[in-house]
Parts: structure tokens; C-alpha cells; sequence
């Protein structure tokens, strides 16, 4: 016999569920593997009771918020007298504090729309897919970038007076550099973690942060005019 | 021996009518609940059987689910609240009054739907970052992340055009403020303004069009997509989970074996 093997051989360990099999693969055949032994359940009744436990416990959570806290109604709607401030819902507060420092061009059109274009095509440019940490390759050319658009963005929202977005993109920048000076061998668990984040991560993580940071701001740091007032101000 | 109720259920399942119904029979074997899951035209966008691994709290916090959940509570007291409210000027805040001090139970009918339309919002938000986070969007499943994100898109519309129903100055100044950012758009602002808003201004002719997009337009489309969101699923092989790709289990497999199994590189 050739010691010329042209196949893998492989054997599942749990003899008590799956009879032992040797499967032979030549290479020509180039056979992938698809299908393992993982365990499955069936979807009725394992999955569905599962899924309506959780939509009972938050219908429970829900009604209890429901019969604590009462929906907020005011005065009749009156075209002519406008409230100060004039506040969005929640979800819009991220935008509407942007279009206190941007024209509504950018704050109310481009940034959604490149936040919307940015998310759909997340799975067609392969990111993420190797999954490689961010500096472990071409180590000294991504810290100059990193930097390089680090201090730009930073020039940028200070050329804007955007203090609060830029305490959101110091705080990732800090995290980033401490990530970029951490490596895969490190005995520290969190280090290897970061070391391990590739790009579409940090981008991702940016974004959310910000969204967290501007709307939390929009919602309890904001009074008359757009100005600055503390959440336990009355105004 | 007393009959017990769990007897009742078996008589009455054997009877013509339920067999008439549900065409799967009942049993509590594998091939009678794979047909339970596989028969039922809505149940029918599962796969039969699922990752044993995907069903703990931590694999997907159960996001969608939830999600899903909000939804469901969004249509029926959204449905009851259609009961008592006319799109119209000044009727609508006559009506919204009327939610919270005549009708029973209608102020724990709008706080309800109110409290679930925030939580939808947020819990779409929290399921596309677990998505993202788990990487859940990778090949085969990349449309699926697409429809997922119209699908945020139409929660936040949703949400949008069911805040100006109340006819309230919360309602109004919000939908005015709102509205005013599509005078941006360059070239079409106006006319997409006008076009949303069926006038220039926030008028009655804007909370009827928001009543519609709110009541119909955006709740058929969601519930369309969302059914395609569940059925691709199953298309794309199940819930992602990364132990179970054939990139990983390939790696596992180049790492697992022997040196003397490997093919001998030519």
C-alpha cells in the first residue's frame, strides 16, 4: 500500500447514538461535509412551547407596565403654538440631536440613507466572514489608518461643536488602540476577545454606541431651544 | 378508571370534524410531529426539527420571538382600538379622550398598545445587533438580513405614522418636526412632503393618510415579509449557529486529524 492516502478518514465518538461509519472521500470526488450528527429536536412541541412561553412572559411584562404607567396625552393639537421643545419619538432623538448641529440635508437625509445602504449591504461584501482581528495583519499600515481617521473624525465633530458624539467615538478610540496593542497569546481573556474584532465589528460597535449616546442625550439632556438641561431640571 | 381531561382531548381529536381539520392525525411520534409542524400552512415556515443547541435563552436571547410577540399584542389591541376611533379632526382627540375615560378598559387598551409599539422598536434594534453580533447574516442568509432591515424600516414607520393618531400637540409638533426633514431631499423634498402628507401643512388630510399607512398598508406588508423573514429560515438551513457551519466544522476536521489522515500536498 501507497503511503499516498487520497482520504480523510473520520469516526463519530457516540457510539450509543450513531453506529460507527468510516467514510472514505477520494479527492477527486472533493465531497464536503454538510450534514453533522448534531443533536436535533422536534420543532413541535420543543420549539413552540419554548416560543410561547417567552411571548407570555413578555404579554405578563407588557400588561403590568400597561396597568402601571398611563400612555401620555396632552392638549388638543393647535397648529398655532408650537412646544418648546418640539420633541420627535424616542428613536428619532439621535436624529433630531444631529439636526441640531448639521443642515437637514445631512443630519435628515444623507446619514439615515447611508446608514440604511450601510446595513443592507453588511452581508454582500464578505465582512466578517474571515473574522480576523482587526491588526493582526499588515499590523503597521492599519494603526497609521486607524489613526489617520481617528484624528479626522475628531477634527470633523470638533469643527462641529458635535461634543457629544465625540465623547462616543474618544471612548471607541480608547478601546480600539487598547485593542490594537493586544494579541491572541495575551493571558488576559478580555485582551484576546478585543485583539480578535475585525473591522465590520468596530464599525458596527461605533454605530451603536453613537445611536445609544445621541438618543439618550435627545431624550433626557435636551430642554427649551434644544438647550442643555440636566434630566432632573424642570422646565 | 375516571376519565381524565387529557382523555377528552384524545376522543375529541379522534372525532371526524377535528380529523376533518387537521389533516396530520395526532400521535406523539417523530413522523406525527414532523406533520404537525409540516401540514399547518402557518406552522409550515419551521423547519420540522431544530438545533437542539439554538434552543437556550443565550443563543439568540430570543429577540425575533419577542419581537414577533409585540407584534401579535400590536394587532389586537390595535384592531380593538380601530373600534372606537374616526380619522377625522377634531374627532380623533374627542375619540382618544374617550379611549381614556368612558370606554372600559380603554385606557388599559391604549397604554398596552402604546407600551408594546416602544418595546417592538426596541427589540428590533436589539435583534439586528444579535444578528450582527453572531454573524447570523453570513451566506445563504444574506437577504434575509436585507428583509430584516425593510423590515426595521417598516417598525419604525409603523411607529411613526401611529404617533400622529392621537391628535394630540405631543402628535402633532412630532409628525411636524418629522415630516419637515423630508423638505430636505433634494429636488423631490417638496413634492414627497405634499405626497405624505396630502397638503402642505399637518392637517386632516395627513391623519387620514396616516391612519391608512398605519392600519393597512404597513401592517399587510409586514406581516408579508415577515412570513418570508420565518420561511427563509428554514430555507437557509435553520438558525445560524457558528458550530454548526461547514467552514467550522471543516477547520475542526483540518485540526482534529492526524498528520499521517491528511492528503499529502503535490
Amino acid at each position: 500500500m501507497s503511503d499516498d492516502k487520497d482520504f480523510v478518514t473520520g469516526i463519530d465518538s457516540n457510539a450509543k447514538k450513531t453506529p460507527r461509519r468510516v467514510a472514505f472521500i477520494t479527492r477527486r470526488t472533493s465531497a464536503q461535509v454538510k450534514v453533522t450528527d448534531e443533536e436535533q429536536v422536534q420543532s413541535y412541541p420543543e420549539l413552540l412551547f419554548r416560543v410561547a412561553v417567552a411571548i407570555e412572559v413578555l404579554l405578563i411584562a407588557l400588561v403590568v407596565t400597561a396597568l402601571l404607567f398611563n400612555a401620555p396625552l396632552e392638549g388638543l393639537a393647535d397648529p398655532s403654538h408650537t412646544p418648546n421643545p418640539a420633541k420627535a419619538p424616542w428613536y428619532f432623538l439621535g436624529l433630531q440631536e444631529l439636526l441640531h448641529y448639521f443642515p437637514p440635508m445631512v443630519a435628515g437625509v444623507l446619514v439615515p440613507g447611508l446608514v440604511v445602504m450601510a446595513l443592507i449591504v453588511i452581508p454582500y461584501f464578505n465582512i466578517n466572514i474571515e473574522a480576523d482581528g482587526l491588526f493582526l495583519r499588515d499590523r503597521k499600515l492599519r494603526v497609521g489608518i486607524f489613526a489617520a481617521v481617528s484624528i479626522g473624525l475628531t477634527l470633523f465633530l470638533l469643527l462641529f461643536h458635535v461634543y457629544v458624539a465625540l465623547a462616543g467615538t474618544l471612548l471607541m478610540v480608547a478601546v480600539m488602540t487598547f485593542a490594537a496593542y493586544s494579541s491572541p497569546q495575551s493571558p488576559s481573556k478580555f485582551r484576546r476577545y478585543l485583539a480578535s474584532k475585525p473591522l465590520s465589528f468596530w464599525i458596527m460597535t461605533w454605530f451603536l454606541v453613537e445611536l445609544v449616546v445621541l438618543t439618550a442625550i435627545g431624550t433626557f439632556f435636551r430642554g427649551p431651544g434644544w438647550e442643555w438641561v440636566w434630566p432632573w431640571q424642570s422646565y | 378508571m375516571a376519565k381524565t381531561l387529557e382523555n377528552y382531548f384524545n376522543d375529541l381529536r379522534r372525532t371526524r370534524l377535528w380529523r376533518s381539520v387537521f389533516r396530520s392525525g395526532w400521535g406523539t411520534s417523530t413522523l406525527h410531529r414532523s406533520l404537525a409542524i409540516q401540514q399547518n400552512v402557518f406552522l409550515h415556515l419551521f423547519s420540522t426539527k431544530s438545533r437542539k443547541r439554538m434552543m437556550s435563552f443565550s443563543a439568540t436571547w430570543y429577540l425575533g420571538t419577542l419581537t414577533f410577540g409585540t407584534f401579535l399584542i400590536l394587532i389586537i389591541t390595535g384592531i380593538l382600538l380601530m373600534l372606537y376611533y374616526h380619522p377625522s379632526v377634531p374627532q380623533a382627540y374627542a375619540d382618544t379622550k374617550d379611549l381614556q375615560f368612558v370606554v372600559s378598559s380603554g385606557m388599559f387598551l391604549r397604554n398596552l398598545h402604546r407600551w408594546a409599539a416602544h418595546a417592538m422598536v426596541f427589540l428590533v434594534f436589539a435583534h439586528m445587533f444579535k444578528v450582527f453580533y453572531r454573524g447570523a447574516y453570513r451566506p445563504p442568509r444574506e437577504f434575509n438580513w436585507v428583509i430584516g432591515v425593510v423590515l426595521l424600516l417598516i417598525t419604525l414607520l409603523l411607529s411613526y405614522t401611529g404617533y400622529l393618531l392621537p391628535w394630540d400637540q405631543l402628535a402633532y409638533w412630532a409628525i411636524t418636526v418629522g415630516s419637515n426633514i423630508a423638505l430636505a431631499v433634494p429636488v423631490l423634498g417638496e413634492k414627497i412632503h405634499f405626497l405624505l402628507l396630502g397638503g402642505n401643512a399637518v392637517n386632516a388630510n395627513a391623519l387620514l393618510r396616516f391612519y391608512v399607512l398605519h392600519c393597512v398598508i404597513l401592517p399587510l406588508a409586514a406581516v408579508v415579509l415577515i412570513a418570508v423573514h420565518f420561511w427563509r429560515i428554514r430555507k437557509d438551513g435553520g438558525l445560524y449557529s457558528h458550530a454548526s457551519e461547514p467552514r467550522t466544522i471543516a477547520q475542526q476536521l483540518a485540526t482534529a486529524n492526524v498528520e499521517a489522515a491528511k492528503p499529502e500536498a503535490k
